[in-house]
């Protein structure tokens, strides 16, 4: 019987499939490099970003940064790395330096800009129009054209 | 009346930006290296490998480095213009075999032949990063201190190295 | 022969066209009525000479005539027939065609549905469409030609690109040109317009449908384009700012700012020469997009095989259409007086400050995508500008324009008040801001973005739902279903428009703030579990397609012991093209997308594999097509059908006094 009892201990194990392992070595760095590399442009497949290009080159750029990842580089050092090889082209957020404050600062000048056209645009109307009074002729005209419209409809 | 203006204005300087932008690349990528020393390293050669080559041996020459490998097109387009480079001998273009594999790229340069007094290899691609390397064939111009003058991305073509390389590398002698 | 047949039509349909696009107009300006006469027959014509040369381009690849050279770039005798027959718009040359045929098509619904019009608009109107299709017909005789020969005959074609053999293929390009083209019926009403002197509210309530039919297929169009690049990209991901995605969500936003500025013309007479300026920017950016496509100027996976001397007819002639127009617009639009006063704090003045966050919006997309071009041009370097810019961007423009969208429909014309309004929103305001704090914490995690995107969906349903009940009660009714039938369809439109918008926020946000990854390695018969889902890999065999070899794997999926699906995720190779492509296996369901994508064979079986677990995701294209549901609704409202149907019978005299005074 306690071969029996055996058995039913074992079965657990044997039905029980196992757990799938992540495929990086070390998923805490790997979530690490995707965060990065999903801010950085493949410079082969330039559509893609280093996270997801398939490219050799990208593949290796990734083992670069794994091993920066490796040797407690911080974030901006592991991008001044890449920007001196590679320059500002690889990475998909512009850096804030003088030839991109146009870029960061346009969209809020461009609203600020509309807000202040509309501002204006409605005291020049507060100014300018004045509602014509309607005279007897029209009115009746509009009695005409409201009943009309009911008939019809 | 001039607000009505504006909007031709503004479409005027778009077409002329997109006019300029017609001309150009929004492919390539230009290397932030020029002007910079050339990284250092310390590669095996390719024909001795227990020899190395380090780009402090080149100080005091102007010289060229090509990246090329057995595996890509360009190099093969670009390779009968480096012969004729060597045959003339203005200037010593040294090479650089990326991510390649030893016997394929010595099988490659003995059926089109070997321009290079000295190849070095770069097996893993690092050096390759370290020169922003993006794609093969590129061939930089390095001047007696070892600074990086010029980057070609792509195969080179006769009219280039007439007319800009070697005037490059005329004038960086005369320095 | 039958290519001949489709090139020859082509040089007609040119012809006619120059004589469409300047006789009308200049009958229109001197007031013969039979010149103007000729627009209709000129640009019904000119559509059955683009269909005929577009069956003509059909008829090859159907009958695999590798002898015309874009047949031979483009498909293969391996090609399933509809893939085939999609190729047409596969590359450049075939999608201009479809382009010029989808023109024809609006040109001749304009013929059938504008006999309210006064001639002297139609014509103007059919006119410049016909100037537009001149462009389009000459370029493509002369640098694009779809039915040049390939002589030798090649052996058989290089095939279509395997990312685009997919139903997607099939009905993104038709949809997103029906759109981007739809808009040049809005362009050319404002052009007619501006050289007739009529700029009216008579002229919004005709431009209304039209423009707003546009705007239906353009969000429909990206919609699928986005939905497409999910489920065949193999990553997930289904927007990317990418240059050609921007080239159509720049006129899209144009339109919307359209459709709303249109509103307040029809009803209210004012924003006439702003809504002139809209049509003309949303057309524009049309073409814009159709030059940052074909010239080569931006780098994107979307571009098509670019030739410089392409981009240059491009490029002169968006110089001609948009510059031409914006002249016009210069000298035309100070004669063109204010329409109906208005408060500055009225529904006009929201509808106002909505177009401007909508065109600011539309402008910072465009700034971000030109502007690796501006520095480049200036030789300021080389600069990339991707996702992180774009949404760091946009959604603090969005986000007070979708406040307005609440608050706006309840506001007065002319003159409203923001206590009074306050007031009415108090109890939307309070359950939005309340339910958007605490929700996160419910579904598991808070942060600020997933607080304020479930705010702004909030925020729209609950004010929707307060401006429903107060229209309602205002209608002395009987039953509460009968109050809501009588409701115009225009205001449904309205509604379900801004419903889906909200729906779509939904899914934005709880796709980014919820949703899960993981990269795992797989031997055969091992399990993962994500999001509540237990995956199991059951192994991967070969498998042959028509025109390619692939490995599919097996995937066996359970929730709580119970069997959900099975999934079978490929990696295809193509045999022509030799390009190796993920075709990722998606079970969809109204709350939540399990998504598996094969990476690469590993030993023994194994696989290295990708799965997610994305929910709500669906919500996205969801809300998508309910925008576009509320537009259709809108433009089937009854006053178009009647003013359809009541033809020129009997006019408002205001109108017919109106035109003779004009005119």
């Amino acid at each position: 019987m306690r071969w029996l009892a055996l058995i039913f201990l074992l079965i657990p194990a044997l039905v029980q499939a196992e757990e799938a392992k992540p495929l990086a070595q070390n998923p805490v760095a790997e979530a690490r490099l995707k965060q990065l590399a999903i801010e950085l442009r493949c410079l082969v497949c330039q559509n893609q970003t280093l996270a997801d290009s398939n490219a050799p080159l990208a593949e290796d750029l990734r083992r670069e940064v794994r091993e920066m990842i490796a040797k407690n580089m911080s974030d901006q050092e592991i991008i001044d790395f890449l920007v001196q090889r590679y320059g500002d082209f690889v990475l998909y957020r512009p850096q804030w330096k003088a030839s991109n404050i146009l870029l960061w600062i346009g969209p809020f000048l461009l609203l600020v800009g509309g807000a202040t056209a509309l501002v204006m645009a409605l005291k020049r109307r507060g100014q300018g129009g004045v509602d014509a009074p309607v005279t007897d002729e029209e009115r009746r005209r509009v009695e005409q054209l409201l009943s009309q419209g009911e008939r019809r409809s | 009346m001039k607000r009505f203006l504006l909007p031709l204005v503004l479409f005027a300087v778009l077409v002329g930006f997109l006019a300029v932008g017609l001309t150009l690349n929004p492919r390539e990528v230009p290397s932030p290296l020029v002007g910079k020393p050339a990284p250092a390293f310390t590669l095996p050669q390719l024909h001795d490998q227990e020899k190395t080559f380090s780009p402090a041996d080149m100080a005091g020459q102007v010289w060229l480095l090509n990246v090329w490998a057995s595996w890509c097109g360009g190099c093969k387009e670009e390779h009968p213009v480096l012969m004729r480079m060597a045959k003339a001998g203005d200037v010593p273009i040294y090479g650089m075999d990326y991510k390649d594999r030893r016997d394929e790229a010595l099988t490659w340069l003995r059926r089109h032949g070997n321009p290079y007094p000295l190849i070095a290899v770069d097996e893993a691609g690092r050096i390759g990063i370290d020169y922003g390397v993006y794609g093969v064939p590129e061939t930089y111009v390095i001047d007696k201190q070892g600074v990086i003058r010029y980057k070609r991305i792509g195969p080179l073509d006769d009219e280039l190295v007439a007319k800009t390389i070697l005037p490059l590398v005329q004038e960086l002698r005369n320095k | 022969m039958i290519p001949e047949i489709g090139h020859f039509a082509l040089i007609l349909a040119l012809c006619v066209a120059v004589v469409q696009g300047t006789l009308p107009i200049y009958g229109a300006a001197v007031g013969s009525s039979t010149l103007m006469s000729v627009a209709k027959p000129a640009a019904r014509g000119q559509f059955i000479l683009v269909l005929l040369a577009f069956c003509c381009l059909g008829y090859a690849f159907a009958a695999k005539d590798f002898s015309v050279l874009y047949v031979a770039a483009t498909s293969n005798s391996h090609l399933p027939l509809h893939y085939r027959l999609a190729a047409i718009w596969g590359a450049h040359e075939g999608s201009l065609l479809l382009w010029t045929f989808i023109l024809t098509i609006w040109m001749v619904a304009v013929t059938f549905f504008s006999s309210h019009l006064p001639e002297a608009m139609r014509a103007r109107i059919l006119g410049v469409m016909g100037l537009v299709s001149v462009g389009f017909l000459l370029f493509m005789l002369t640098v694009s030609n779809p039915f040049e020969r390939l002589i030798p005959a090649a052996v058989d074609g290089r095939d279509l690109n395997p990312l685009l053999q997919d139903p997607g293929m099939v009905l993104h390009p038709p949809m997103l040109y029906m759109g981007y083209v739809g808009f040049s019926v809005a362009f050319a009403f404002a052009i007619a317009a501006l050289l007739g002197g009529n700029l009216d509210a008579a002229w919004a309530r005709w431009s209304r449908p039209w423009t707003t039919v546009a705007w239906c297929f353009l969000t429909v169009g990206i919609a699928l384009g986005s939905g497409w690049a999910y489920y065949e990209l193999g990553w997930g991901g289904w927007w990317f700012w990418d240059p050609v995605e921007n080239a159509s969500f720049m006129p899209w936003l144009a339109g919307t700012a359209l459709i709303h500025s249109l509103a307040v013309t029809d009803k209210r007479g004012g924003f006439k020469v702003w809504t002139v300026l809209l049509a003309i920017m949303a057309f524009s950016l049309s073409l814009l997009g159709t030059f940052l496509v074909r010239s080569g100027v931006l780098t994107s996976v979307h571009a098509f095989a670019t030739d410089p001397k392409r981009g240059l007819f491009i490029l002169v002639f968006l110089a001609i259409v948009i510059g031409g127009s914006l002249l016009l617009y210069a000298w035309r639009a100070p004669r063109v007086g204010l329409g109906g006063g208005f408060d500055p704090v009225s529904r006009e003045s929201m509808l106002l400050a909505n177009n401007v966050l909508l065109v600011a919006a539309m402008g910072s997309v465009l700034l971000g995508t030109l502007y690796p071009l501006f520095l480049d041009a200036l030789g300021l370097g080389k600069i990339s500008v991707g996702p992180p810019y774009f949404d760091t961007v946009f959604v603090p423009l969005m986000t007070p324009a979708i406040f307005l969208m609440g608050i706006g429909p309840l506001a007065q014309w002319k003159k409203a008040s923001l206590p009074e309004l306050a007031m009415r929103l108090r109890w939307a305001f309070g359950v939005s801001v309340v339910t958007a704090l605490l929700l996160p914490f419910v579904l598991g995690k808070w942060t600020p973005l997933l607080s304020l995107g479930l705010l702004l969906s909030l925020w729209i349903v609950t004010t929707t739902m307060v401006n429903i009940r107060e229209r309602v009660s205002h209608l002395v009714g009987n039953s509460f279903l009968s109050c809501l039938t009588a409701l115009p369809r225009a205001y449904w439109g309205m509604v379900l428009a801004h419903c889906g918008i909200a729906v779509f926020i939904v899914g934005v946000t709880m796709v980014k703030g919820f949703e899960v990854e993981q990269d795992l390695r797989m031997n055969v018969g091992e399990t993962a579990t994500i999001g509540g889902y237990t995956f199991q890999f059951d192994g991967a065999r070969e498998v042959k397609g028509p025109n390619y070899l692939a490995a599919r794997g097996t995937f066996s999926v359970t929730k709580a012991g119970r069997e959900v699906t099975m999934m079978y995720p490929e990696k295809r190779l193509y045999s022509v093209q030799k390009q190796m492509m993920t075709e990722a296996a998606i079970d969809s369901g109204l709350l939540r997308d399990l998504y598996v994508s094969l990476g690469e064979p590993l030993e023994d079986g194994a696989w290295s594999v990708r799965l997610y677990h994305k929910p709500f995701i669906d919500w996205i294209w969801g809300g998508c097509l309910i925008m576009a549901l509320g537009g259709l609704l809108a433009v089937s409202d009854r006053r178009y059908r009647l003013s359809w149907r009541r033809e020129r019978q009997e006019e408002p005299e205001a109108i017919r006094s109106q035109e003779k005074s004009v005119a």
